[in-house]
Order: C-alpha cells, then structure tokens, then sequence
C-alpha cells in the first residue's frame, strides 16, 4: 500500500467514526434489534481495517496503541466472570437478568447483564480479528 | 464454605500484585496467614463433624446436566482439609527460608501453589463427581507447574511431563468411570448413589465403572505400575516435594478410594483389585527405594511404598462391607489402620522431606555417596531424621509403629478370612507385607546412617555445611512434634480425625446417634504383630550391615525390561508413529488437505442421507417445495456465474472479488428471506476477509501458469462437483422433512418472555445458549493466539526442507 491515494485516505478518516458509531449503534441494539457483541466487534475491526488499507498497519498501531491479544485476554474475562458473577447471587453458571430502570438523560432503558457478556463477546472478537490481521498483515 | 474453597484461587489472584509492590519482603510471608486462617476456620468446624451431621453447601453451577458446586464436610473430608492447610501452611513458612526471594520466581511460585491448595480442597469437599473431577484436574495441572517450576532444567521438564501425561489419562479413565456411574444412577452426587448400592451391583456396567474409576485413583496415587511418575516429580523444589508428593496430592487417589467404599467396596473385585495392586506397590516400592543413591529418590519411593501400604488396607477394609455388621470388626480394624497410617505418614514423611531438603540446602548436595558425618554438625536436623525415619520403619515410640502394628495385625486376619477366594491366597498378605516391612526398615536406616552418621567428607560437597536457621527447622519441628505426640497418645488422633473418618466411610455400618470408638493401645501383650516387628528389626538390621554384600542384585534387572524404559518408548514409538503419520499425508499443498477433507465429507455426509433415505428430497415433483421468484433465479445465476468464472480467472484480485461477490450474493438471499442478523454478519465477514485476502496476496508473487497435472484437475471438478452436490441434498432433505417439531416456536414465543430481547437471534446467543457463545469466543481467541505464535514466533526459516522453494498458493 506505498501509493499515496488521497481520496481514499481523506475519506477513510471520516467514514472509520461513522463506521465506528455505526458499530456502538450495533453493540447496543443488539438486544432488540439486528447486532449485538459479534457483529459490533466485526465492524468495529473493519473499521480498522480500512484505516489499514487507506493508509497502512503502521498507522493502525500508532491510532490505536493497543495490544489486540491483551483485548482478546479482556474479553473473555468479561465473558467468564459474568458467567460467575452470577453465582454471587445463588443462580446457575451464567444466568442473566434484565430490568427497566429510569437513567439519567436516557429515560427509560431496558438494562440487562447479557450486555456485560455481549461486551466481553464483543472485546473477544475484536482482539481476535485484529490479532489476526495484523500479524498476517505485518509478516514479510 | 465456598468461600473458603474459593479464597486461595482468589489470594492466587492477588499475590503477583503483593510481590510486586512489596519487592522487599518475601512473597511467602503474605501468603502464610491465608493456610493458617483456613486452618482454624476448619478446625472450628469440628464440633459439626464430630455429631455426625456434617456441614454442605450447594452451588448450582450446570443444573440441566446434574452438575453442582456442592460440597460436603463430614470426617473423611475433614481429615484431608486440616492435612492440606496445616501441612500448607507449614511448607509455606519452610518455603519463605527454602527458596530465595531475589534468584527464584518466587511471585509465580506462590501462585501455584495457593492454586493447589484451592483444587485440592475442591477434590476433598465436592460431593459432585464432575465438580471433583475438574479439582483433580486442577491439581493435575498445578502440580505440573511446581514441578516444573526450575524449568531451565532438562530433568524438571521431563518429570513434569511425566507425571501430567500419567495423572491426566489416569484422570480421563476415571470422568469416563464416573460418567458410567451417572448412566447407572441418574445423579453425580455420591452421597444419592450410596442408597442406590443394592440395585448398583448387579448392573453391567458395574465392573467398568469400578476399574476406570479406579485407574484414575491408581495414577494419582501412584500405585503400581503407574507409580514411575512419582520419582521423576522430585525435581520440584523441595517444599512442593513435601507438600504435593507426601502429604497431599498422593493421597487424593487414596481419598476417592475411602470416599468410593461404600459404593464399590464389599465387592470381591473392589477387594483384590484395590488390595492386590497395594500390596505389589508396597512391595515394589520399598524393594526399589533400597537402591536409591538421592535423597528425595529414596522417600519417593517410601512414598510410593506406603501409599501401597494404606491402600492395601483400604482394600481390606472395604471387605467389612460384605457382611454387615456382624464379623466386620475385624475389616474395620484394617480401615482404621489405613485411616491412621495416612495421618501419621503425612507427618513423618512431611517431616523427613523437609529434612532432606535442609540437607540440600546447607551442603549442596542430596547424594549419599557424599554426604555422611553430618550429625555432628546439625544436631537438631539429625534428630529431626531419627523420629521420621524411626516413625517410617515402625518403631517404637512413634506414630509410625502403632499403625504398623495395626497393618500386621490386618494382613494376619487377612490370611485367616475365607471369602473372595482368600482360603488360596490369603497367606502372601502378611508375607509380602512383612518382606516390604524389612526392606522399609533398610531404607529408612540408609537414610539416617549414610547422611548423618560415618565418615564427614567435607571435600565432597559443594558448599560448608552448618546448621539450618530457625525458619527451616520449625515446620520439621512441628511435623515431628505430632510424630511423637500420636506415637504416645493415639487416642487424640483418634478421637479428633479417624473416629469421624470411618463414621463417614462406613455410614451404613452405624445406627443414628453411634459412632466409632477407636482406642489404640502401645502394648496388646507378646502378639504375633510384636514378633514379626522384631522379625523386621533383626533381619533389617542384617539386611542393612550387609548393603554392600547384596545391592548387586539390582543390576541383575535388564534395564530395557523396567517400567521406565516402556514409558519411555512408548512416547517415542507415539512420536515416531505420528510423525510418519503426519508425513504420510502432509504434503505442505493446501489442496491436498482440501481433497481430503471434501472427500471425507462426501463420504461420511452421503454415507448418512443415504441411511436415512433423504435423497428422496431431490424429487422435483414434490409437494413441500416454494415457488421460485424471478429474482431469485436470478440470483442464483449471478452465484453461479461467478463462481464458475474463479477457476478460469488470471489474476488473485480477480479471483479473490469474483468470490468476494459470491459471499455477498448470500448476502442478498439472507436478505431476501428476512434474516438481517446472518445478513449483516456475512456481509461483514465477507469485507473483513477479502480485505485480509488481499492483505495477505499484496505479499505473494504473481501467479504462475497452471503445472498440475490433469489427473489432480479432474479429481478436483469431480470433488467439488460432490460436494456441492451433497450440501444441495442435506439443504433439500433437511427443509423438506419434519421429523421433529420445530424449536423455533420455543425461542420465538420465550425470547421476550425470558431474556428481555426483540431480537431473537441475539437473545438465543447471549442467553440461551450463552454457554456456547463462551466457549466459541475461546476458540477463537486459541486461534488467533494460534497464528500469532505461527506467525510471530515461527523459527528461522529452515533452507533444506523439501519442497519449500515451491510452495504453491
């Protein structure tokens, strides 16, 4: 990718936050609507994977100064101790459960624990995805 | 009592944090109050115990599979928890002056252990065999890690693997014998199996259950002949040798035996499996620790003697099931023997390890052909050998002695008993029994006189020897404390850990409101017992004055003929055999795997449709079939064409967009049959990996004119043909039948019901079938660590392999 495809680059760097939003919009809809942690963890990477190709890995590394395997660690994590979380409250391995509470600026929302395992979801296959890609990426 | 289960997992979780921020005090002192506080936290639940009632909790963890976090504290189960955290903490406090806070990883060293200590108070508390199952794994793996834990090591490597690859199978055999057991009764709970024994016996699968559950057992406990794995942990550092292969892990396979007795025993296969493989180990064992020239080798092999030792008397035991009530004394007497001779050999040989990693740690050396002399120089670590050592050869005062005496007096009702065909073979107990007894008295005088008596040979040792500091002689002193203590008054022991014990091992055998009454007593008159005692003393003493004249005898085993040696090839035939295997159809060209695979596929996947005659689905004339729209055909034509047009594309890019264009062709079917979720997903999946495609191809030189032969070319059409052929089918066949009702109905109607969500699709992955979702993301996580290490951590790249200048696409 040494050509120096102004267009592009000049468009990747607004439609990645689009692409990004469109990812949380995903995230959270999930519940009720199409998306959820999987599929907001795959735009999420797609996302960086077009800043990748607009510009290159490089430039990936240096706007998101994280170790994707550590994301990948995270994630599950979340996943594993919502699983036990439960337990805190006498309830089987992974049990969830829902309310609707009044927020602050939000009114009211619908809130779940499934969302806490959907994020671990979500961080696990960004991780993966990008751990991947950029180790693929990079090999010479 | 969760909680105290999960508090060494949780301290484990904190301790790197504690060492690292305190550099300047060693890890162990932080780590020492947590065994102590479990310590009396189980000891202020005696009282509970000693009513007989017990204590339980319960914690459901995958009810629908039966599978609970319940645990159960009754006498046996106490016995082993006051033995893991009282020794434990113990072995920490002689840890803090063992190991070195500036040369060792110590932070990773207590993370280990307090690991173990979590999984082994799991595997003595769970009621759950499934729950104990995944703790004796744990303590598997930790275990593992300990030994390893000098991993620079060759040996430390090698023994680790060794005793994982045994105690893991071991392990495998026994999930597959509790399974079977679940099969037979319907729960994991050993406590609702026990009622179930009457039915239990006669059923088929008994026998099987009994024999794999017991293999588990064997190898963990080291008994004969998976008892090779033993010696080779000794690379461990010390106190992992004292605690993990003395006093705890051991002694698990033992604990499932006395927790399983009142399932099994009063079998005559339980009776000579368990008490014939006892017997042989015990021998064995003590006949092999003789020829031992290491410290630590000589009291592995004591240990996998005496481990025998206890489970010969379980086995003898459990015959006081067989006949209920009436003669059973004489059985219990062997239980209770086992009961106490495990007590006292966590003791005694706890104490002797410690003693030997002392002398380790103050000359530089475990070899008895260097050392001796040394009891001028460390008085008190001497005298501290003596008691262990008199207390394992069964002398009078200590511990060891009574429950020695106890043995005999076991293995000589055993030969009078006239049942399990016991009339023929009843007499080599107390005769292999006494032998063992000799050949123990010789080693555990090789181990006092050649260390610390004879000749000092200062000039031999790498280091000046001197006296341990106070922190390395506590733990040993408290250990030999009790060795004397329970050698002079048995009945604390007995009142305190082996009445309860045998309350819970032999719960059928009590009226409510009875227990046991044990009373051991030091002089029972001038009984059989006391003579072959001093039978082992004289001739051991014989024995002993002439090592020199009969060690030879060793050599006389062809080496390639041990147990060893069969390990030993039997990893490297594996090896061998998987390598050739592996070379046989790894050719290095992902299309042969392909072919491969597809082949397989075709066949297994035709093999299936064509037993469940689903190719009547290809009938164009029937019935079930939609009508097709217009654009649908056209859909499918634009698939088509696309992907007949890969094959004959000149270029990656072209290759890589025409299938690109395939994907995103589904895409439009999803959305055509109003499935958004799948819809969005592969749309994304699809972009995602066209871009890495052409990440990776950006790399890759141009491609090459076809060379394949037209053979491989014609194989591939014919395959794929198949395949696509075979997939149509099993979609054709699995929409047009309704064998089941449909399960969609279910998630349709509970979705916003149960989980709160609209979105079906969702709901069933977070909520419904969470549990896949969570291992789904493991998987992935595995194989993206997979590539990185494949990719990132790939050795230098190797000139001479074959074929690997032309590697294709």
């Amino acid at each position: 990718m040494k050509a120096n495809d102004v267009i592009l680059r000049t468009v990747a760097k607004l439609v990645v936050f689009i692409i990004l939003a469109f990812a949380a919009h995903l995230f959270f809809a999930g519940h009720n609507d199409p998306g959820g942690g999987f599929i907001g963890g795959l735009v999420t990477a797609s996302a960086l994977v077009l800043l990748a190709l607009a510009f290159d890995l490089k430039t990936v590394r240096k706007v998101v100064p994280v170790d994707f395997r550590i994301v990948t660690a995270i994630g599950l994590l979340v996943a594993v101790l919502t699983g036990v979380g439960s337990f805190a409250f006498d309830q089987p391995f992974l049990s969830h459960t829902f309310a609707y509470k009044e927020l602050p600026f939000l009114g009211k929302k619908e809130l779940a624990t499934a969302v806490l395992f959907d994020l671990g979801v979500y961080l696990a296959v960004v991780g993966v995805t990008m751990t991947i890609i950029l180790s693929i990426g990079e090999d010479r | 009592m969760h909680l105290a289960v999960a508090a060494p997992f949780a301290y484990a979780a904190i301790v790197p944090l504690l060492h690292r921020s305190f550099p300047r005090v060693h890890t162990g002192w932080f780590v020492l109050p947590l065994p102590v506080a479990l310590f009396a936290y189980w000891l202020s639940r005696f009282a509970v115990v000693r009513s007989g009632v017990g204590e339980e909790a319960r914690l459901s963890w995958i009810p629908s599979l039966g599978i609970d976090l319940s645990f159960h504290l009754d006498g046996l189960s106490l016995l082993f928890v006051l033995l893991i955290t009282g020794i434990g903490g113990l072995v920490t406090l002689y840890s803090i002056f063992y190991l070195s806070k500036t040369k060792e990883r110590i932070g990773r060293f207590y993370v280990y252990l307090l690991l173990f200590m979590g999984a082994m108070l799991g595997v003595v508390l769970s009621d759950n065999l499934i729950a104990l199952y995944a703790f004796w794994e744990l303590t598997s793996l930790s275990s593992f890690l300990l030994i390893a834990f000098w991993h620079q090591r060759e040996r430390s490597r090698y023994g680790a693997l060794k005793s994982m690859m045994i105690t893991v199978l071991g392990g495998f055999a026994m999930l597959a014998g509790f399974v079977l057991l679940y099969i037979m009764t319907g729960t994991y709970s050993v406590r609702e199996m026990i009622p179930q024994v009457g039915a239990l016996a006669s059923q088929p699968l008994f026998f099987w259950a009994m024999a794999l559950v017991l293999v588990g057992a064997f190898a963990k406990s080291a008994q004969f002949p998976f008892h090779i794995w033993l010696p080779d942990a000794m690379e461990a550092p010390t106190p992992v040798s004292a605690y993990l292969h003395s006093a705890t892990m051991v002694k698990a396979g033992l604990y499932l035996v006395a927790r399983l007795t009142p399932l099994f025993g009063g079998t005559s296969e339980w009776f000579w499996l368990v008490s014939a493989f006892g017997l042989a180990t015990l021998f064995w064992g003590s006949f092999q620790a003789v020829k031992q020239t290491d410290l630590k080798a000589i009291l592995a092999f004591s240990t996998i003697s005496q481990l025998g030792l206890i489970m010969c008397l379980l086995g003898l035991g459990s015959a006081a099931l067989a006949f209920e009530g009436n003669v059973s004394d004489v059985y219990v007497l062997a239980m209770t023997a086992a009961v106490f001779h495990l007590v006292n050999h966590a003791t005694f040989k706890g104490a002797l390890f410690m003693v030997a990693g002392i002398v380790d740690h103050e000359t530089g050396t475990r070899d008895i052909r260097k050392l001796g002399g040394l009891a001028a120089i460390m008085p008190i670590t001497f005298t501290f050998a003596v008691v262990g050592a008199g207390s394992m050869a069964g002398l009078p005062p200590f511990n060891g002695f009574l429950s020695k005496e106890m043995f005999f007096t076991g293995v000589l009702n055993a030969s009078r008993m006239n049942f399990f065909s016991m009339e023929a073979w009843g007499a080599l107990f107390p005769i292999v029994a006494w032998t063992a007894s000799v050949f123990t008295f010789v080693y555990s005088a090789v181990f006092v006189f050649k260390t610390f008596l004879g000749k000092a040979k200062p000039e031999q040792l790498p280091t000046k020897p001197h006296e341990a500091p106070l922190g390395l002689l506590l733990p040993p002193a408290a250990l030999v404390s009790l060795v004397v203590a329970f050698g002079l008054f048995p009945d604390i022991a007995s009142y305190y850990l082996i009445e309860p014990a045998l309350a819970s091992i032999y719960p059928s055998l009590l009226a409510p409101g009875d227990d046991f009454h044990v009373h051991i007593s030091f002089w029972h008159g001038w009984t059989a017992e006391l003579f072959m005692t001093i039978g082992v003393v004289a001739v051991g003493s014989l024995l002993f004055w002439q090592l020199r004249r009969w060690l030879g005898v060793y050599g006389r085993l062809p080496r390639q003929w041990s147990l060893n040696a069969l390990y030993d090839g039997a990893l490297e035939g594996l090896e061998r055999g998987s390598a050739r295997l592996t070379n046989a159809y790894m050719t290095g060209s992902v299309r042969h795997y392909l072919l491969y695979i597809f082949t397989f596929l075709i066949a297994v996947v035709g093999y299936a449709l064509y037993r469940t005659g689903a190719f009547g689905a290809i009938d164009p004339g029937y019935p079930g079939y939609a009508p097709i729209c217009i654009y649908e055909a056209m859909l499918v034509t634009a698939t088509l064409l696309a992907t007949l047009s890969v094959p004959f594309a000149r270029s990656r890019m072209t290759m890589i967009i025409l299938v690109g264009a395939v994907g995103y062709m589904v895409v439009l079917f999803f959305v055509l049959f109003r499935a958004p979720d799948l819809a969005l997903t592969q749309m994304i999946i699809e972009t995602v990996s066209v871009a890495l495609f052409l990440l990776c191809f950006y790399h890759l030189p141009k491609l090459r004119k076809e060379t394949t032969s037209r053979r491989f070319k014609l194989t591939n059409a014919v395959v794929s043909v198949g395949v696509g052929a075979i997939v149509a089918i099993a979609a054709l066949a699995a929409s047009g039948t309704n064998g089941f009702e449909s399960i969609a109905d279910y998630y349709l109607e509970e979705s916003y019901h149960l989980g709160g969500g609209k979105n079906v699709v969702n709901v069933i992955l977070v909520d419904f079938r969470g549990f896949d979702t969570l291992l789904e993301i493991m998987v992935l996580g595995i194989a993206s660590l997979g590539i990185y290490a494949m990719i990132k951590l790939r050795a230098p790249r190797q000139v001479d392999r074959k074929g690997d200048s032309s590697n294709e696409s």
